[in-house]
């Protein structure tokens, strides 16, 4: 379970015969710098051998169009897993993303005809509000991440069915509206929800790197007792941390109603496990305290590559895309816990 | 185990909030009977019951399956996606006969809780991202198998799903079998204990000699059967093979019924009657909205509402 402060499962962390076979310390050292690193760029190697492989197997991969199409459809998971990104380091995890990706989608939809601040402050104030009564279960009731999220989940959906008469309202969006033109527009021919996203991502990297809530995140990730004995604010970072994954799935989907130009009521359901494997595939570790921002963007680039090469082969069934996409995960979680394994033996 | 041992003078308090952690999932069913009975027009009839006895069948299977991956501190994701890959192995073997379905199908399950057992027993792979990633490939598999609904013609399927035995339905008398079975093994078997003792500390257990990872492969390949079952018992039931529907959303029911049953997401703990009480629960919660004409949206919403209360009692309860 992803509780975060005990992980008694974990059995590598038994010493079962310390330093039996350990390295001369140079060796170690370099051996563990090799593993940092391959944990940190195995995800982007991965994705430029996959970018070559599929350039030169497809004509159509390396066009403009093509690139374009694909940068677009990733922002909107990406963003959600910026927000994901930051739970995961603290060891939590957020499974209510997907929802209210949807709700905030249905919501701006409905609020664009009141003009853009309405459609875009709605969803982030009443996806946001969920995020931030996630956090108060989790950090003040200490209820499990796993479980509260799951709840949120449910509720969310509901929210969103009961706003939308069960799913068979689909409200539409302007398309003269500024609102429509934050999905639609584009800037140096490249669609606006791109720039939004790599601004997003800047600004997160910046925030979980260089500024005091930031290491609060990681210290709490790392050891939550350890963190509150050293004075930070445990409670508060995870409200805060929780709160941001809702704002930035509710924004996720406001924009993609904006490109959508509807706020669409089927989607989002198994987004969570997306943006889940992308911020694993990226480097994060799932037991919190290790992870970046940027990996988790590389983790969505490279699902949504997959998902590309295999709806370019017309002869396989986008199913296919599901088997390569899970085994992936399983292929990088297993590389991920084989590393943590020698870094910490070491 | 030892709530009582602890030797603490409870106050009158305490001893009430401890009888309803351990009671109030089965008061729960029981006031909604009330409810039911007292407002529902036709409720208390047999063919009512029936229904919801078959209804309720799928999900206890699986969440029998699920209260031992809990009670092992760990959780299986996959089920939804076994409940698929079973019903396209049964569309593809019917050919050879239903018997050789049937076992296909399960064996299907098992070896995908084989995958997700081995990632967690002998890797170390924390069981939420396993049991996800066999959960997304699972699904696809099975797409890949079967890329639509397919009807299933044959009267052996037929009258699995809809047979009765002295007015019980098969698929009912399915799931009381297994629930006494899960049960069995939980209370009175080495097995059972070993598993218990592994989710209240793995640590512990491996140092007391007990064989960890052939015990955590058993539990994922038993959830992986038993959601193999659920999912010929759904297929049966619908006399078609849906692989892009069926079982989706069914972990998060199956993890409902059993927190909602008092079994503790910290493990060393599994209720098996808690767990068939908590999805009776779920069951009668969603029929009641849906008989007074509650749109499903408010289904959710109350369902939401039921586990946090559910894990807000628990709290108390690991707290101590």
């Amino acid at each position: 379970m992803t509780t975060g402060t005990t992980s008694p499962a974990d059995p590598v962390r038994t010493p079962a015969h310390p330093g039996a076979d350990a390295p001369t310390p140079d060796r170690a050292a370099r051996s563990e710098r090799l593993s940092a690193l391959a944990q940190q760029h195995g995800a982007l190697v991965t994705l430029v051998v996959a970018v070559i492989v599929a350039s030169l197997s497809f004509d159509t991969f390396l066009t403009a169009d093509n690139m374009e199409n694909m940068a677009v459809s990733s922002a909107f998971l990406a963003v959600v897993a910026l927000g994901m990104t930051f739970v995961i380091v603290t060891g939590g995890i957020d499974l209510s993303v997907g929802s209210l990706f949807a709700l905030g989608g249905v919501l701006a939809a409905w609020g664009s005809r009141y003009g853009t601040a309405v459609a875009l402050l709605l969803p982030l104030a009443v996806c946001g509000l969920v995020g931030l009564v996630n956090g108060l279960l989790i950090a003040r009731s200490r209820l499990a991440p796993f479980i509260v999220t799951l709840a949120a989940m449910l509720g969310a959906r509901g929210i969103m069915l009961a706003v939308t008469d069960e799913g068979s309202k689909t409200y539409l969006v302007d398309k003269d509206t500024f609102f429509a033109t934050l999905g639609q527009g584009k800037i140096l021919g490249i669609g606006a929800p791109v720039w939004i996203t790599v601004a997003l991502f800047v600004a997160g990297a910046v925030v979980l790197r260089r500024t005091r809530f930031g290491q609060y995140v990681y210290a709490v990730g790392g050891n939550e007792d350890a963190a509150a004995l050293m004075g930070a604010p445990v409670a508060r970072t995870k409200i805060a941390v929780y709160t941001l994954s809702g704002l930035c799935a509710g924004l996720a989907g406001a924009l993609n109603a904006a490109w959508l130009v509807s706020g669409v009521t089927i989607l989002g359901s198994g987004m969570e496990l997306e943006a889940i494997s992308a911020v694993v595939i990226g480097g994060t570790l799932l037991t919190g305290g290790f992870g970046f921002i940027s990996g988790s963007l590389v983790g969505v680039l490279l699902l949504k590559v997959i998902q590309n090469v295999i709806n370019q082969i017309g002869s396989l069934d986008s199913a296919y895309q599901q088997v390569v996409s899970g085994a992936f995960l399983a292929v990088v979680v297993i590389a991920q816990t084989w590393l943590g394994r020698r870094r910490r033996v070491l | 185990m030892t709530d009582l041992a602890l030797g603490r003078p409870a106050a009158d308090r305490d001893h009430v909030l401890r009888l309803l952690q351990t009671y109030g999932v089965y008061l729960g069913v029981a006031v909604l009977l009330l409810v039911n009975i007292l407002f529902t027009p036709h409720f208390l009839s047999g063919e009512n019951f029936r229904t919801q006895a078959v209804q309720v069948a799928p999900v206890l299977i699986v969440a029998l399956g699920m209260a031992l991956a809990i009670g092992s501190e760990g959780v299986d994701l996959s089920v939804g996606s076994v409940m698929a890959l079973s019903t396209s192995l049964i569309s593809l073997y019917l050919g050879y006969g239903v018997w050789v379905a049937l076992v296909v199908a399960v064996l299907g399950g098992m070896a995908v809780g084989a995958a997700n057992g081995s990632l967690v027993a002998f890797i170390g792979v924390q069981p939420i991202v396993a049991t996800l990633a066999l959960m997304v490939a699972g699904r696809g598999l099975a797409l890949v198998l079967l890329p639509q609904l397919k009807d299933v013609r044959d009267p052996n399927m037929a009258s699995l799903g809809s047979g009765a035995l002295l007015g019980i339905p098969y698929p009912v008398l399915i799931a009381a079998a297994l629930a006494l079975l899960v049960a069995f093994v939980v209370r009175r078997t080495t097995f059972g204990r070993q598993l218990l003792a592994i989710g209240d500390s793995r640590p512990a257990a491996q140092l007391a000699g007990l064989p960890v990872r052939r015990v955590l492969v058993l539990v994922y390949v038993a959830s992986g059967a038993l959601a193999a079952i659920a999912g010929l018992l759904a297929t049966a039931r619908l006399s078609a093979s849906d692989p892009t529907s069926l079982g989706n959303l069914m972990e998060l029911s199956a993890i409902t019924a059993v927190v909602v049953g008092g079994t503790p997401l910290s493990g060393g703990r599994v209720r098996i009657g808690g767990t068939v009480a908590g999805a009776v629960l779920i069951q009668l919660l969603t029929a009641t909205l849906i008989k007074h004409d509650l749109p499903p949206s408010w289904t959710q919403i109350a369902q939401a509402v039921v586990i946090v209360l559910a894990v807000y009692a628990a709290r108390e309860r690991s707290k101590r």
